[in-house]
């Protein structure tokens, strides 16, 4: 093997820019090798940033705004808002005579609009058939990892007000 | 049945067989470093913050263990390149 016998007194280029074919793909190979250690380290990077950011997050406090009035909605009907911005579209469900449950609408899955199934009393998401708990937002069904955020509700004498959001 | 001694093997296809080795190693840890970064990144954006240290931990160790690897790899090159040279 010509290329193995040459001095080690050659300079560095040579080496790393040799003409013969099988030098190349040597140092090819430890090029690789260097390429997949600094990717590994661009990974480490990346969970310090996440780790950085969990230290350093605060926990959102959410504003208290009134939703509905008790007996606006009839038992099994349902009524859509938005909290705590104008782009978090949520809904409202009511569940008995004296039982309110709100979640944001966006499915944990891809953000498709979940509505609630009357018949199988759950909330649907009709992009890929996940199926969430009504009860407490869980995921019944499909491709969703995590339950809907649930919006806290209260009732202020005869207001129902969301006060906060909770990961069910 | 006897296994070859190791002595028979030439430098430069026992050096290519540990370099080679090492790098599959080196590719299974970055392929699980992924994994752990994209799930840290899922619990990170779902609120669950406790996941995020041992996740940089345990990525930290990987890369360690890669950079490690890497430079087995260096040394092995540089002594198959040297062994081959003297001859």
């Amino acid at each position: 093997m010509n290329w193995l016998r040459q001095s080690s007194s050659e300079p560095l280029w040579k080496e790393e820019f040799s003409v013969r074919t099988a030098d190349e793909r040597y140092v090819t190979r430890r090029q690789l090798t260097k390429f997949l250690v600094l990717t590994s380290f661009g990974m480490f990077v990346g969970n310090l940033w996440i780790l950085v950011r969990s230290m350093f997050s605060k926990t959102p406090s959410y504003p208290q705004q009134t939703v509905a009035r008790l007996g606006e909605i009839p038992v099994g009907g349902v009524k859509l808002f938005t909290y705590p911005t104008r782009e978090d579209h949520c809904i409202l469900v009511r569940t008995s005579e004296n039982e309110h449950v709100g979640y944001s609408q966006k499915c944990t899955h891809l953000s498709c609009a979940v509505y609630y199934s009357r018949e199988n009393n759950r909330l649907e998401c009709p992009c890929h058939k996940g199926f969430f708990s009504v009860t407490d937002g869980s995921v019944l069904q499909g491709p969703p990892a995590r339950p809907l955020l649930k919006i806290v509700l209260e009732s202020h004498g005869e207001e129902l007000v969301a006060v906060d959001i909770k990961a069910s | 049945m006897t296994m070859p001694d190791n002595i028979d093997i030439p430098p430069k296809t026992r050096g290519l067989t540990a370099i080679a080795g090492a790098m599959s190693l080196i590719a299974v840890l970055l392929i699980v470093q992924i994994w752990l970064l994209s799930a840290a990144l899922e619990s990170f954006l779902a609120g669950r913050h406790q996941v995020a240290l041992p996740a940089a931990i345990f990525s930290g160790l990987m890369f360690l263990v890669c950079f490690g690897l890497y430079l087995f790899v260096d040394s092995v090159d540089s002594d198959v390149r040297h062994s081959a040279g003297d001859r």
